[in-house]
């Protein structure tokens, strides 16, 4: 019967690849051009005063940096199109506020000459202030537009000087625009406020924290970085959950992205037909500091309330991510409405909950970033034995089979030898 | 008698040769997991070990059993890999991190390895050393996994392991704060072991538990996914069928005594 389904998969995936092949335009379409467009990566590269510490292997932080950004330079990968940007390298005076918008573009975002970003890099010298906040915003700027996937490259060796714009308010913002954003951090020889700063940074927008305190670290990390952005990758669907099932978003089968905050839950709906299976998972990311224990509990129910099937996970301590899933395969119809009538599907209801929580300090606005897969493929083959095909297995099955052919060849063998005799006497 | 022994002697025969068969096609079939164990190792045409990790499920690095993959990271990263992993088969993932120089760390540090199913639902541990504290002074830490051997299929409502992808996640869950971002090596290794029929269910899954974010050739095993319908359970049975027969035999020539008389007459 499996071998008749596999001869079955294999001429639908024949079919499918005819399919694709007579049209290829309306089989591409779907999901083609988010693949081709080209990942951006932006560095931004303090330039503030402090920079000009030499405490990096002898040599000053910003020397570091400059032969960091020419390795990398060269080493970017064709695809990727690099940007830099600059915090603190122009206004060398006291005014704050104008030290605190001291932030430009010092390469555009695009394909990459190599020589000329080169040149822009070597013209940099420690200058002003520090302002983070204002500079990731630019770099969110930079960056912006396509659905390409997007990486910031942080490299500072100071917390924010700017104080009432906090640099990871401002992150945890950019992330939620759900532009696939990325932020990344180096700190060189950094103290405790910047190591809490950056990794702040890093967590709001599922990025990495680096503490670096040698010169071949930070450019091997930087290079590591780019790469990565180079790398392909899915990126969600934005979506948003309604407070009920009723008027919920209709979600097909694919990777989709919302925000839910602390104590809140989120329906969404999926319409399954009779023979096909649900598959559902859900993370959610601990893009802050919470506390200590938490959970995280997806519900499959019928519109009508009645719980299906429930995938929970909970845990304790350090993590980026808390995630579970669900199967519901929805039995096959009974084929006696009459072959013609299609069979309805039915709309199973996603409960996507938390029981995360932080403390009274932590802005629970925006949300937490939930990621939802959804996928629908052909029911499993019912089980009608809990055994593989009913088969026996071990030395008892042996002992029962040899007993069972015993006695009945005994039996046999007692009614033949009574024929015969019988026969004999007749 | 004689068609009686002849026939036995066939059945005999026939037996052997079934178990012959058998015991090859189970040797066939334990053996699978070790070519792809050479093969892994970076050999003409193989994909090489991934030297790189992925920093969530959606971009965990795909990696084979028996292949080293090995990545450079923070201390503080969270590190995913992926791989496929097929009925009846059991894995046991190791990790190795390599710690930064015991000067620049200012004390103890908690690793911890998780493994997840292809619906990112958490997988137990039946043994193994999953979260490790290692000391100021040590330089590397082992971790270890082994997961419950996977069913070809299980009820909706339990967390059984099922084919599919295998996520692991490798990270620091307790370190000082001042050691966060410091360089670290890790590597991650998978080994596969048949388990048999002790294991095979009945019902399957129709396709296997894999994300649509593992793309490539990784996404199954080498030699495809099994379909679960192979166990050693049909060699049990098959034998327990010819024994059964032989039993028969033996127990008809018992009873039924020494046949026709032979001072009888062909024509009576």
């Amino acid at each position: 019967m499996i071998t008749r389904k596999r001869l079955a998969a294999r001429a639908c995936g024949l079919f499918a690849a005819l399919a694709v092949g007579l049209f290829p335009a309306s089989a591409t379409a779907a999901d083609g051009p988010t693949a081709k467009e080209p990942p951006k990566v932006d560095l931004v590269l303090d330039v503030s005063g402090s920079m000009r510490a030499n405490d990096i292997d002898g040599g000053s932080r910003m020397a570091a940096a400059k032969q960091a950004f020419n390795e990398v330079i060269d080493a970017v990968p064709a695809e990727v199109q690099l940007g830099i940007r600059t915090l603190g390298a122009d206004y060398a005076g006291d005014d704050r506020t104008l030290g605190c918008k001291d932030t430009k573009q010092l390469y555009k975002v695009g394909p990459l000459d190599r020589t000329e970003a080169k040149t822009a890099v070597a013209t940099l010298a420690p200058t002003g202030w520090t302002p983070i906040g204002p500079a990731l915003l630019g770099a969110a700027q930079d960056l912006e537009g396509g659905k390409a996937t997007k990486r910031i490259v942080l490299i500072t060796d100071g917390e924010d000087t700017c104080a009432p714009l906090d640099p990871c308010e401002v992150a945890r913002d950019i992330a939620a625009k759900g532009i696939h954003l990325v932020i990344d951090t180096l700190g060189l020889v950094p103290d405790a406020k910047t190591r809490a700063q950056l990794t702040c940074i890093a967590e709001a927008t599922g990025g990495t924290y680096t503490s670096v305190q040698h010169k071949a670290e930070l450019s091997g990390r930087v290079r590591q970085l780019v790469d990565r952005a180079a790398d392909p990758v899915v990126n969600p669907v934005a979506t948003e959950g309604a407070k009920q099932c009723e008027g919920a978003p209709q979600l097909k089968a694919g990777l989709y992205s919302d925000r839910e905050t602390f104590g809140e839950h989120r329906w969404y709906r999926v319409d399954v037909l009779p023979g096909q299976e649900l598959r559902a998972s859900v993370s959610i990311g601990a893009d802050r500091a919470v506390n200590n224990d938490y959970g995280v509990l997806l519900r499959a129910t019928t519109v009508h309330g009645r719980e299906i099937v429930r995938g929970s996970e909970a845990g304790d301590g350090r993590t980026d991510v808390l995630s579970t899933g669900l199967r519901y395969p929805k039995a096959e119809t009974d084929d006696d409405s009459g072959s013609d009538a299609k069979p309805a599907a039915e709309t199973v209801c996603l409960q996507v909950s938390n029981s995360f929580s932080a403390p009274a300090s932590v802005k629970t606005t925006p949300g937490m970033p939930v990621e939802l897969t959804i996928d629908l493929v052909d029911g499993p083959d019912s089980a009608s034995d809990a055994a593989a095909f009913g088969l026996g297995r071990g030395w008892w099955t042996l002992a029962v089979l040899v007993l069972a052919g015993l006695l009945a060849g005994l039996v046999w063998g007692w009614i033949s030898r009574w024929r015969i005799s019988v026969w004999r006497t007749n | 008698m004689r068609t009686v022994r002849t026939l036995t002697a066939g059945l005999l025969a026939a037996a052997a040769a079934l178990a012959v068969a058998g015991t090859a096609a189970g040797a066939a079939f334990a053996d699978t997991p070790s070519p792809s164990a050479t093969t892994g190792k970076g050999g003409a045409g193989a994909e090489s070990a991934p030297t790189e990790a992925g920093t969530g499920f959606r971009t965990a690095t795909p990696f084979r059993p028996g292949q080293k993959a090995t990545a450079g990271a923070s201390s503080g990263d969270y590190l995913y890999w992926v791989l496929p992993v097929d009925a009846q088969q059991r894995v046991t993932v190791k990790a190795n991190v390599t710690l930064p120089e015991s000067a620049a760390r200012h004390g103890a540090s908690t690793w911890q390895l998780d493994v997840y199913d292809g619906l990112r639902r958490r997988q137990a541990c039946t043994y193994g050393t999953q979260s490790r504290a290692a000391a100021k002074e040590a330089t590397s830490v082992e971790l270890s996994c082994t997961l419950r051997t996977v069913r070809a299929g299980a009820e909706p409502w339990a967390n059984d392991p099922l084919p599919g992808s295998y996520y692991v996640r490798l990270t620091v869950v307790d370190l000082p704060d001042e050691d966060l971002g410091l360089p670290v090596r890790a590597a991650v290794e998978a080994d596969v072991h048949e388990e048999g029929g002790a294991y095979a269910v009945d019902g399957a899954l129709s396709t296997p538990l894999v994300a649509g974010t593992v793309t490539g050739s990784l996404r199954e095993p080498e030699d495809g996914w099994s379909g679960g319908w192979w166990s050693d359970r049909w060699l049990w049975t098959a034998a327990g069928g010819v024994l059964g027969a032989l039993a028969g035999i033996f127990g008809y020539s018992l009873t039924r005594g020494a046949g026709r008389p032979s001072r009888v007459p062909p024509g009576a």
